[in-house]
């Protein structure tokens, strides 16, 4: 083919390496065809997934990881439909992915054509803009504009849906590609008021919390949060994917809040008088019951999304704009106040009520998540999965820096650790990635383990396994009298068995006498992926606790001795 | 919280998809569209939109932060409690006989109802002005029994040289 016939998917493919991309995770279909056999001559990597929403994960662990957006290329019909639960933990947890679906030719459209789906009506409430091409001179354009949009101002999925015709059209290279989004504006200006009305409440307050989360991350804030916590000595909290934002071992750094935090970070919150949210859009999970949360402190609210402003929490400040660019403004306008007997309180509090569990006895899952992430260090990236061990595994991974903490958090998506980690140890191959998933999350993508055995990559798969749904038996023992209902994984296979069958290394891991010498021996195995069973307690239960929608003051520091009330939360 | 009619003007791109991502704003939150009324704006890259929906003022607000995160969405504003030209068209179509024609004709004249239609048994008019103003022709109508009645829901454009959202 001479280099004037290019269609509509060789340009695309090239604008998508032009963004920096080296991987595209996805899975072809007939529909997509011209898309594939355009990436046989490109330098991108295609990561072949064995399902589509693995590849979907695949691309969100990527970009968490890589700070890059994250590609999927899928087919039509079921390819597509197959993406939408990773949409919807994208679109959640702010994450750039960009999602390439084949679609049945222009004039079959709307004609219940095979593996025909209306794509992007069936996802306008999960992804932060999408692409119905209809003209080939369009794609490129779109091109950029997606990974524009997906990857600035509060970054979200994009989709682009890509009739088959279309993208085998033979186009102009040098069509016109520029692109104006007038409706976008991806990085308000913070008002100069708004910081200073913050700063003079944050220089008023003695008894003053940070409360961080993705946002912060995202912005790249680390820097500046040190500082102002350096110079106002501010007691922080983060979110669950506020991890390593501010690193979790220093004296001031208080864990995660809410519904599993730790006692001494709700303490914290309740006996505040200021809460400084950074890019944490107060949550249900911290929050509760919205009416009754921290009535006594005055708040202020950093976020570059207008939207996240009074949504659950009526706030007394907030600033709009990119937190990096927001702290690093107020830093010169702030007044060190009095914290001292503040920082005395929470440091009681921190050691009053420490999170605790037994090394003897039955194998602990804290134990061996815990050892694990000791022994992976600092500079390991931790994905998780979604129920008690990510519980566990947010109170006792200790991280350090930002992008080293994978976790899905507003969708709470089983499936996610294990795929997303694939995604992470693209990202860059030095590190060591660890998934820590349970048993039930890990048997809804498990097929990936053949895409993560191609590519050898060596993931430690830390499989908390008490085969049980172990945050929902929770709930029903805890709320629902023990009546145990479609929660016993009976018939889950043996975990050993399966990693060899998929070529992958596999290591038991029964007693508490045995985790060192077992973990050790994994972080060793480097020609591949291998999973750790560690067949843990069965009825542990994940504590502190709040009953969801209680507030936090109503929080459970060990099994209660007495019948609770059914929550009023949802979930 | 306290429920109330509300006016939102916006200027959106005109693409296929704007219209449901919009409409899909309002339906998560439970709010019930009233009216809605598309046109091309000045420039035929841009749609207006005029809604008018009922719910509470404190998740219209919410709303509204919504619609401007949307990409199309070039500006959204409620216009509920400013003074700006709110105009609605309707045709009514009332039953009349030889009895009470001559009756019908002065509600329709004092209201500067146009005439568009009439026949044996029927008479259709035309009627412009404040939505208010068209309820009351329409409550006028009634007592001679209206047959049909089409509405176009409300528009409004910002007074003087100030640009409407």
């Amino acid at each position: 083919m001479s280099n004037t016939e290019r269609t509509a998917a060789d340009v695309m493919i090239d604008i998508i390496h032009q963004q920096g991309v080296d991987y595209i995770f996805g899975l072809p279909g007939g529909a997509a065809i011209p898309m594939f056999d355009a990436l046989v001559q490109s330098p991108i990597e295609l990561v072949l997934t064995r399902h589509e929403q693995g590849a979907a994960h695949m691309a969100d662990g990527y970009a968490r990881a890589s700070g890059k957006p994250g590609v999927v290329l899928v087919t039509s019909g079921p390819g597509a439909t197959n993406t939408i639960t990773g949409l919807l933990t994208a679109h959640m947890d702010s994450v750039p992915i960009v999602v390439i679906c084949g679609q049945q030719t222009t004039g079959n459209l709307g004609l219940d054509t095979f593996q025909e789906a209306d794509i992007s009506g069936i996802t306008f409430p999960l992804v932060k803009h999408s692409y119905l091409v209809k003209n080939p001179q369009d794609l490129p354009r779109i091109t950029k504009e997606a990974f524009h949009i997906a990857s600035t101002g509060r970054p979200g999925p994009v989709i682009i849906d890509l009739p088959k015709d279309v993208s085998s059209s033979i186009i102009d290279e040098n069509v016109d590609s520029s692109f104006s989004i007038p409706g976008y504006n991806n990085d308000p200006e913070p008002n100069p008021e708004d910081i200073a009305q913050a700063a003079a409440m944050i220089s008023r307050s003695t008894k003053p919390v940070f409360l961080l989360g993705h946002g912060a991350i995202i912005s790249g804030a680390s820097k500046e949060i040190a500082e102002i916590v350096k110079k106002m000595q501010i007691p922080v909290v983060n979110t669950l994917l506020g991890k390593g934002i501010f690193p979790e071992t220093h004296e001031l750094h208080l864990g995660m809040p809410g519904m599993h935090g730790s006692a001494y970070a709700n303490k914290a919150l309740i006996n505040a008088d200021l809460i400084i949210s950074v890019g944490a859009r107060w949550d249900d999970r911290i929050a509760g019951n919205p009416d009754k949360f921290c009535p006594d402190a005055l708040k202020i609210h950093i976020d570059i999304d207008p939207a996240e402003i009074n949504k659950s929490i009526q706030v007394d400040c907030a600033i709009i704009g990119d937190a990096r660019k927001v702290l690093d403004k107020m830093y010169s306008l702030l007044k060190p106040a009095d914290t001292e007997k503040w920082l005395k309180q929470v440091a009681r509090w921190k050691r009053d009520y420490p999170l605790k569990y037994k090394k003897e006895g039955k194998l602990k899952a804290q134990h061996v998540i815990e050892e694990m992430a000791q022994l992976a260090g600092p500079d390991a990236i931790i994905t998780t999965d979604v129920g008690q061990h990510q519980m566990w595994a947010a109170q006792f991974c200790l991280t350090e820096k930002p992008n080293h903490w994978i976790s899905s958090g507003g969708a709470g998506t089983m499936g996610f650790g294990f795929p997303s980690a694939i995604g992470a140890a693209l990202a860059d191959r030095s590190r060591t990635v660890v998934a820590v998933v349970g048993d039930g999350g890990f048997q809804m993508t498990l097929c990936e383990l053949a895409t993560a055995f191609n590519l050898k990559l060596p993931i430690k798969i830390l499989l908390i396994n008490n085969n049980y749904l172990g945050m929902v038996r929770q709930w029903q023992s805890m709320f629902y009298e023990n009546r145990l209902s479609g929660v016993d994984l009976v018939g889950n296979p043996d975990f050993v068995r399966l990693a060899s069958a998929y070529g992958c290394k596999g290591f038991r891991l029964k007693r508490s006498a045995d985790v060192k010498k077992v973990l050790t021996a994994a972080m060793e195995y480097n020609d591949g992926p291998c999973i750790i069973d560690a067949e843990v307690a069965q009825q542990d239960d994940v504590f502190p606790m709040v009953p969801a929608g209680a507030t936090l003051d109503n929080m459970l520091l060990e099994p209660p001795k007495y019948k609770l009330d059914k929550p009023e939360g949802s979930t | 919280m306290k429920n109330s009619q509300h006016t939102i003007s916006l200027l959106v791109c005109n693409r296929p998809g704007a219209l449901i991502r919009i409409a899909l704003v309002f339906a998560r939150r439970g709010f019930n569209i009233d009216s809605l009324v598309v046109s091309e704006s000045k420039d035929p890259l841009y749609s207006r939109m005029n809604i008018v929906a009922t719910g509470d003022t404190k998740t219209l607000q919410l709303m509204l932060n919504q619609l401007n995160k949307l990409i199309d969405v070039v500006h959204a504003k409620d216009y509920s409690d400013t003074d700006v030209i709110q105009k609605e068209l309707a045709l009514i179509k009332v039953e009349c006989n030889d009895n009470n024609r001559t009756a019908i004709l002065q509600i329709a004249d004092a209201f500067k109802c146009r005439n568009v239609d009439i026949s044996d048994s029927t008479m259709t008019f035309q009627v412009t002005g404040k939505s208010s103003k068209i309820d009351a022709v329409r409550k006028m109508f009634e007592s001679y029994n209206v047959l049909e009645i089409v509405r176009t829901g409300k528009i409004l454009m910002a007074r003087g040289d100030e640009e409407t959202a």
